[in-house]
């Protein structure tokens, strides 16, 4: 026969106390677990977003990243002419020819400078990237001194808000507008005409390729294609994969500190669930008695104590979540050691996440519980009832 | 000594239990004083810093150069004793996982810059003589396997193609925290390479660095090597060496300011499992605090009791946690090989781990005492466990 659950559940209210300790301590451990797969989940997002599966990225070979790549024009229009790219509406190839390089600008918060990645696109950047949406002012006009800002870069940039004009390159660039890249990478870039870029940076030459695929299974073709060509020394990728490769390093970081840090956390909330149990069963030796003479099996007051060390990780696991939740409020920017610039991502609660966490929280319920509630099963009735 | 006694007799009292507690203090205590350690190892560039070497770059940033000619003018100013420049390589050596800094510098003058890097006189007129020579750091000759004589071959990124070093010299840190995971070699090497494949980017450099005559000089030079090349194509922006390592520190400051959060976390969940501790002991104990009471002990006795066993319980799982933290951050810092080229464990951070241990303590056994010292004594002796 089952022990009520009413019993259980009185046994964690009477000791309110510390059942609020316990559970707190456990909280604690679950937001962190939680913040760690949200930071990581919303890092993913940013960038998985960012790429498209259909668009092809080039960059000189071994380059790593675009900032750190040179494609001339010759090579360029080899690249360009490759027949796997696709025509737009007015019959123009779908390319866009950019010049990518990082300028430091100062943090409106800390007055720190940070690195911002300024991107020359050609008019068809746009196009290829259908996420980016201006959403005030306007676009650059292709030959002149104005800029475009991403959502992030406007907001936490001095001198990219909107109106506001930006000095470099002997030059000064007026914002005309922000665009929302729907929480992609772009958003931390600022964007403005190639041609002008280059001149204003003195530099002849090309930084990537982004072209569309006139059909998406061609990549692998014009892949080799273009990387057997004798005149260029260039690598392609898909955009998505690109983007994901960039920010490997950081991920992997995250996911690793955070699961040394969950890893380390839960032996110290783990601890907290023994000695509370341990002392629960020690407190109740003569009520276990009297449980087993009433005729309770061994197995119920092993599933009854199992059950106070589950519920009170419950309790822990849902103020940590709830508490995590909150979390998706902020948003974290931080440099992206392989590209080198600065990248703003929030935290992303996804269901999948609520339920690793809360599945986390029982296992640690589980294994804090499992010896305090074998101790109470094993327990003698004679012995037990001459405790007291 | 009967009051220690007894403090101590009933810390053992429930054996399992203060091991627990204990063994959860030592956990955190040691996480807390890794967690530190990497914070620390985060600004060991900056902290190894000299006050009397100043980095000049470009205005725009540190991906464009500067000409190779701006280094006379710069040693014309006031207050210069010398100059010296560095590229960063950016090589990948055999995979892109082996990351280590790479710098091609003027070697005479970068070396006379940097009396930290203690190479041998032998070694360092090995390297002089060959132009395709490297000096390399004792930490990454160590980590792998570099003796001079050894080929290494770098692939390009920023600079393309293949490219050949001979080890000729291993470099030691004057100093603990000094960087010694570097790879140094000639720029004489770079630039006539750049000459023949890309020559718009050659006579170049990354960064100069400005050694001053004294510290106190440092802003007046500063202003004056910017102001010398104002309005020119190539702008400059002159920092003391600290603010431009700190300038790196404060891109990725969201995880250093992550980290810091977490290692008081995780503080303040051992606080919650000591305090639990505190309160399940002292609640068994209401009917012995009542007999003490009634025996004629006043509150603060019976305070100062429980506050003892909670700060001894709390000092031994500190201690252990401290001495443990040494080894342990000695194998993260080897695991992590290149990411954080200084990892020592700082007196600064051992000082906090004792005031966080005395502080888990001392909050732990706050309210329990003050529950004990405020019983009445019928009602305790009444209590039931």
């Amino acid at each position: 026969m089952k022990i009520p659950f009413s019993y259980t559940f009185r046994n964690l209210w009477t000791r309110k106390l510390t059942t609020a300790l316990t559970a707190g301590g456990m909280a604690l451990v679950v937001f962190v677990f939680a913040t760690v797969l949200m930071l990581e989940e919303g890092l993913r997002k940013t960038l998985v977003e960012t790429g498209s599966h259909d668009n092809v990225v080039v960059i000189r070979r071994s380059s790593q990243t675009e900032v750190q790549s040179v494609i001339d024009r010759v090579q360029a229009a080899i690249i360009e002419s490759q027949p796997q790219v696709a025509f737009g509406a007015a019959g123009e190839r779908l390319v866009s020819k950019e010049t990518v390089v990082l300028v430091n600008l100062i943090k409106r918060d800390t007055d720190r400078p940070t690195n911002v990645l300024i991107r020359g696109v050609a008019p068809q950047g746009l196009t290829l990237r259908p996420q980016v949406r201006i959403t005030a002012g306007r676009a650059f006009r292709p030959g002149t001194s104005e800029i475009v800002a991403g959502r992030s870069a406007a907001e936490r940039f001095k001198g990219a808000g909107i109106g506001e004009t930006l000095w470099f390159g002997l030059r000064e660039w007026t914002v005309v507008g922000t665009f929302d890249a729907g929480a992609s990478g772009f958003d931390s870039e600022i964007w403005g005409d190639a041609v002008q870029l280059m001149q204003a940076f003195r530099r002849p030459v090309y930084s990537s390729l982004l072209f569309r695929l006139n059909d998406p299974a061609s990549f692998e073709e014009v892949r080799t294609q273009l990387e057997r060509d004798q005149r260029l020394t260039v690598e392609a990728k898909r955009e998505n994969v690109y983007y994901l490769e960039q920010s490997e390093l950081l991920a992997k970081f995250i996911r690793y500190l955070g699961l040394t840090l969950s890893v380390i956390f839960s032996v110290g909330a783990v601890i907290g669930a023994m000695i509370t149990m341990y002392a629960s069963v020690a407190n109740r030796i003569g009520e276990i008695g009297t449980l087993r003479a009433l005729g309770f099996r061994k197995r119920s007051i092993l599933a009854a104590f199992l059950t106070e060390a589950v519920l009170l990780a419950l309790v822990g696991g849902c103020v940590g979540l709830a508490l995590a939740s909150f979390m998706q409020m902020f948003t974290i920017s931080t440099m992206n050691w392989q590209s080198f610039s600065e990248l703003a991502f929030s935290f992303t609660l996804t269901p999948d996440i609520a339920a690793k966490t809360l599945l986390f929280s029982l296992v640690m319920g589980v294994v804090g519980g499992f010896l305090p509630a074998i101790r109470a099963a094993r327990l003698k009735i004679v012995d037990a009832l001459r405790a007291i | 000594m009967y009051f220690f006694k007894l403090i101590v007799r009933n810390a053992l009292r429930h054996r399992l239990r203060t091991g627990l507690t204990a063994l959860g203090i030592v956990v955190a205590i040691l996480a807390f004083g890794v967690l530190r350690t990497v914070v620390d190892a985060w600004y060991a560039g900056a902290a190894a810093a000299s006050a009397t070497r100043l980095v000049t770059r470009n205005a725009i940033s540190l991906v464009f150069p500067l000409p190779l000619t701006y280094m006379g003018r710069i040693r014309q100013i006031d207050g210069v004793k010398s100059v010296s420049h560095a590229n960063w390589f950016g090589g990948v050596y055999i995979t892109e996982k082996n990351f280590f800094p790479q710098f091609a510098v003027q070697a005479q003058s970068y070396f006379a810059l940097y009396p930290e890097f203690a190479v041998d006189p032998g070694q360092m007129r090995e390297f002089l003589r060959d132009r395709k020579g490297a000096i390399v750091g004792r930490k990454l000759a160590t980590t792998y396997g570099f003796k001079p004589g050894d080929q290494v071959s770098l692939r390009g990124t920023i600079f393309p193609g293949n490219w050949e070093f001979v080890v000729r010299g291993i470099y030691d840190g004057a100093e603990a925290r000094t960087d010694t995971s570097q790879f140094f070699f000639h720029w004489d090497y770079l630039n006539e390479t750049m000459i023949k494949l890309a020559p718009r980017r050659a006579n170049t450099v990354g960064v100069y660095v400005v050694g001053l005559t004294s510290a106190d000089r440092a802003a007046a030079v500063t202003a004056a090597i910017d102001a010398t090349f104002r309005n020119s194509l190539a702008e400059t922006l002159t920092e003391t060496e600290q603010a431009f390592q700190l300038g790196f520190v404060s891109m990725t400051e969201a995880i250093v300011v992550a980290i810091k959060i977490v290692s008081f976390l995780v503080i303040f969940i051992i606080m919650a499992v000591m305090a639990n501790t505190m309160a399940m002991t002292a609640r068994e104990r209401t009917a012995e605090y009542a007999t003490l009471k009634a025996l004629g002990f006043g509150p603060l006795p019976l305070a100062a009791m429980i506050l003892g066993e909670s700060l001894a319980i709390a000092g031994a799982g500190g201690l252990i946690g401290i001495v443990l933290t040494f080894p342990v951050a000695e194998r993260f810092g080897a695991e992590m090989g290149s990411l954080f080229p200084v990892f020592n464990v700082g007196r600064e951070t051992v000082a906090m781990q004792v005031a966080a241990a005395l502080l888990v303590g001392a909050v732990a056994a706050c309210l329990p005492a003050l529950r004990a010292a405020r019983i009445r004594i019928v009602d305790g002796l009444r209590h039931v466990g």
